[in-house]
């Protein structure tokens, strides 16, 4: 029992478990799949699709916090790519022409790799400061998706780009695979290969790492450059989705949610140890959360303020200083009862 | 100079931390217009005394007086506020603040509530002029040198009409021509009667400006002494202490075999670290470096890996021109460096024993070729029992190691690269004896297979122990190489670190 207490993931578990059940409570069926016309549907699979391009963002942005950065950029990459993308695929003569859409994407996620890579040389190479170093991106890329798109929003009507984010196969949500995907090919790269030992190192102790040999440089520009690559595929599901590119909506605070849902999922904004899953789970509390919220019919003018609400409770109730001085208060004032006890000893 | 009365006493002064004696029944003196130089070797408890004196730490034993009354700081404004300033090593104002500013920040002349910034520039300027620096007052403190820095920092210290005033290491960062320029301020101060009590680790610092100096070794003191008494050799006799090591003698180092040359650094420099020096490393040598802190044992050993980049000169692996400029480009032509600084520089303190471990040769292999867990356990297992790493626990993290473990795990971590030559910088210090001698036979072992160590260690019996041949350092400078052979003595290498001379 202890050993579940402690484990890193136990308080981000219970967390996605309560906000599932408070759901259950407020709308019928909540947990219920149904198969239609060979798609499967319900609520939970509508989470885990409308959460798709949180979660890779969040992926991209787990590695790169790992290191001990942070890329306030991804919501403009997530803006570019899409606006891009959609600039292609209106250009074409036959917007059904899959060889078209694919050179569309092609150009869009070369785009967001060279800038993430921009991003990492500014860190690695230039030695600037990472919050700022993203954040001329953060700005910048917001203006320069508005460029691409002229200021307007670009609308297409292209059978196979529509596929990405709103499309099906095997019947699944065509977004849940590519996001099963990017999450198979992270975790074979950081845990099957050894990239995720020396990202660890490096935002550990970034002088050892020099010291052991580690080429922090090198790698720290392919950290950014993922991370990017992580936003761009997540601007390709959102504007597929909607089959447009508005360079001034796409993404917008999508890097707040992103850092938001790593820190929930238990990896520390100092750099070093990370949990891939523990993001995983932190972005789908985020975006059961705005379900939530629709589900239980908060009114629209404090959404936000609701959401803050629980943000806040949840980053509480996962500080373990936080748990300690709640619960050493209860294990002063009332007499110690075995359960304070295990809980107080959780967080030692 | 027949002693007038101590501006301060400090008597039977003790202090524990958890676990260590820092200080115990410590006498200390300072007489008025004196230079005094508290001497010791790291940890020895200088900065503890500093610190019990300004009220950083309170006092577990014994008594202090200033001008003959008992007191008891709260902290460095308490101290400061009663006459005691303390000048840093690192220099601790604002640099983007103006000089003047920095004089007076925190008690700024004020009228009726609004600071008077003409009487500030003015008074800051007459100060500075009293310490012989004509300087603009009104740049910011990041436009003058260290040295001026320095200054500044001292003058904002006697500004508050200090009496004594304690200067921690100012030296260590400074250029000669500096140097004098801080000791003409000093003799100035001394001239107005303000008692100065000096750190350095410079031996010819000390003689040159000191009147009288305590040394104290392991927390204790040793002796307070005229500095024109005690010659430089039983000073660093007396600092280093002889202290016959608890443990056994190794079997007697056989004479350095005719080895190839493997590494050999030719007028390698790097200003302001070390001056250049030549050094050749053998296969299958033990070369030793002695020298006090501070002489440029690490900063020699930091070039020879790459670490840091050299300034000047060039190095030869195995009879090739190799240039080290970075520690992957060493640990390709075999050089592998165990820094002294096992938490900032060594280890990855929320990493386990097995990451750790294998952190170096993963890094040389690069993040595409993994080991496989298989052959990580292998290995792991293996270093683990050879090294007798404790807890034998791979998937502990190795911040809950002791020390000493801790020192195997990156001693563990370099020989699983089996390199050609290992730089040891102070493997033993803060360890036990135990853990200290498994890693001296460890080293003998080692070169007898054929690698070649450069070792480093303050402890001159075990530099003499391990090593064929020693190199000595003072002053950034490498001063002597000498063979280990039945001559060669702890006298004699505390005599050539004193007087620096080629023997």
């Amino acid at each position: 029992m202890n050993a579940v207490v402690r484990h890193r993931l136990f308080w981000p578990a219970v967390t996605l478990a309560g906000l599932l059940l408070l759901n259950l409570v407020f709308t019928d069926h909540f947990f219920s799949v149904q198969m239609k016309d060979g798609h499967l549907y319900g609520s939970l699979i509508d989470v885990v699709r409308f959460g798709a391009p949180l979660i890779l963002v969040a992926a991209g942005m787990t590695l790169v916090i790992a290191t001990g950065g942070i890329d306030l950029s991804v919501g403009s990459v997530v803006a570019i790519a899409g606006a891009l993308a959609c600039l292609r695929i209106s250009d074409l003569d036959d917007q059904g022409s899959t060889g078209g859409v694919l050179a569309a994407i092609g150009v869009a996620l070369a785009l967001s790799l060279a800038l993430g890579a921009w991003n990492g040389f500014l860190v690695a190479g230039a030695g600037i400061q990472p919050i700022v170093a993203t954040l001329i991106l953060m700005v910048a890329g917001r203006g320069l998706a508005q460029l691409v798109t002229d200021g307007q929003i670009i609308t297409v009507n292209s059978a196979p780009y529509k596929l990405i984010g709103g499309g099906y196969w095997l019947t699944l949500p065509f977004g849940i695979i590519v996001v099963a995907a990017v999450l198979a090919l992270t975790a074979f790269l950081t845990r099957r290969l050894a990239l995720g030992l020396l990202i660890e190192s490096v935002g550990g102790n970034a002088e050892a790492s020099r010291l052991a040999g580690i080429r922090s440089r090198g790698l720290i520009v392919t950290v950014y450059a993922f991370c990017a690559l992580c936003a761009g595929i997540a601007g390709l599901m959102i504007s597929s989705n909607v089959s447009s590119a508005d360079g001034n909506n796409a993404g917008l605070w999508i890097e707040l949610d992103a850092i938001l849902a790593v820190v929930i999922g238990g990896t520390s904004l100092a750099g070093g140890r990370f949990s891939l899953g523990g993001t995983v789970l932190g972005a789908l509390i985020i975006q059961t959360l705005t379900t939530t919220i629709y589900s239980i019919g908060v009114p629209p003018e404090t959404t936000l303020l609701f959401k803050a609400l629980v943000v806040t409770v949840v980053c509480l109730v996962q500080s373990p200083a936080f748990r300690k001085k709640a619960f050493h208060r209860r294990a002063r004032t009332a007499s110690p009862r075995p359960a304070a006890d295990e809980k107080v000893k959780v967080t030692a | 100079m027949t002693a007038p009365r101590p501006i301060l006493r400090m008597s039977g002064i003790g202090k524990e931390f958890p676990g260590v004696k820092a200080l115990d029944g410590v006498d200390f003196r300072l007489l008025p217009g004196e230079v005094h130089a508290l001497m010791g070797e790291n940890g020895a408890g200088k900065s503890t005394l500093i610190k019990v004196l300004t009220g950083v730490h309170g006092v577990d034993a014994g008594e202090i007086e200033l001008d003959g009354r008992p007191v008891a700081f709260s902290g460095p404004l308490a101290a400061q506020q009663a006459g005691i300033s303390t000048v840093y090593q690192e220099v601790n104002l604002c640099p983007n603040l103006s000089v003047a500013e920095n004089v007076f920040i925190g008690r700024e002349p004020r009228r009726l509530g609004r600071i008077r910034w003409k009487e500030v520039r003015r008074r800051a300027a007459e100060l500075l002029a009293g310490l012989d620096l004509d300087i603009d007052v009104t740049l910011p403190l990041s436009s003058y040198s260290l040295a001026v820095q320095q200054m500044v920092a001292i003058a904002r210290a006697v500004a508050v009409e200090a009496r004594v005033l304690i200067l921690d290491e100012p030296t260590s960062s400074l250029d000669t021509g500096e140097v004098a320029q801080l000791f003409r301020v000093m003799r100035r101060l001394k001239e107005q009667g303000i008692a100065i009590l000096f750190v350095s680790h410079f031996l010819d610092q000390i003689y040159e400006i000191s009147d009288r100096m305590t040394i104290l070794r392991n927390g204790r003191l040793v002796g307070e002494y005229p500095t024109a008494e005690l010659s430089q050799v039983e000073l660093v006799a007396k600092m280093i202490g002889r202290e016959l090591a608890d443990l056994e003698e190794l079997e007697g180092r056989p004479p350095a075999r005719g080895g190839e040359p493997l590494v050999e650094a030719r007028e390698l420099g790097r200003a302001g670290a070390i001056e250049p020096f030549t050094l050749t490393i053998r296969e299958g040598e033990v070369v030793g470096l002695a020298g006090l802190l501070g002489s440029g044992r690490t900063e020699l050993a930091r070039l020879l890996f790459g670490a840091d980049h050299a300034g000047t000169g060039s190095v030869a692996v195995a009879g090739r021109p190799a240039g080290l400029r970075t520690p992957r480009a060493a640990m390709g032509h075999g050089i592998a460096f165990c820094s002294e600084n096992r938490r900032a520089e060594g280890l990855v303190p929320d990493l386990t024993v097995r990451e750790n471990l294998i952190l170096a040769l993963q890094a040389a292999r690069g993040w595409t070729r993994p080991l496989s867990r298989r052959k990580q356990d292998e290995l792991v297992a293996r270093y683990v029992s050879a090294l007798n790493i404790r807890p034998a626990d791979p998937e502990q993290l190795v911040k809950n190691l002791s020390g000493g473990n801790q020192q195997k795990v990156l001693l563990a971590r370099w020989l699983i690269l089996e390199p050609r030559l290992l730089i040891l910088d102070e493997p033993t210090r803060g360890i036990d004896v135990g853990a200290k001698a498994e890693i001296q036979r460890l080293v003998a072992e080692l070169s007898d297979g054929g690698m070649a160590v450069l070792y480093i260690s303050a402890e001159l019996e075990e530099v003499l122990r391990l090593s064929h041949k020693v190199g000595v350092l003072r002053d950034r400078r490498l001063v002597a190489e000498l063979e280990n052979d039945s001559g060669l003595t702890t006298e004699v290498l505390m005599e050539t670190i004193a007087s620096g001379a080629r023997s």
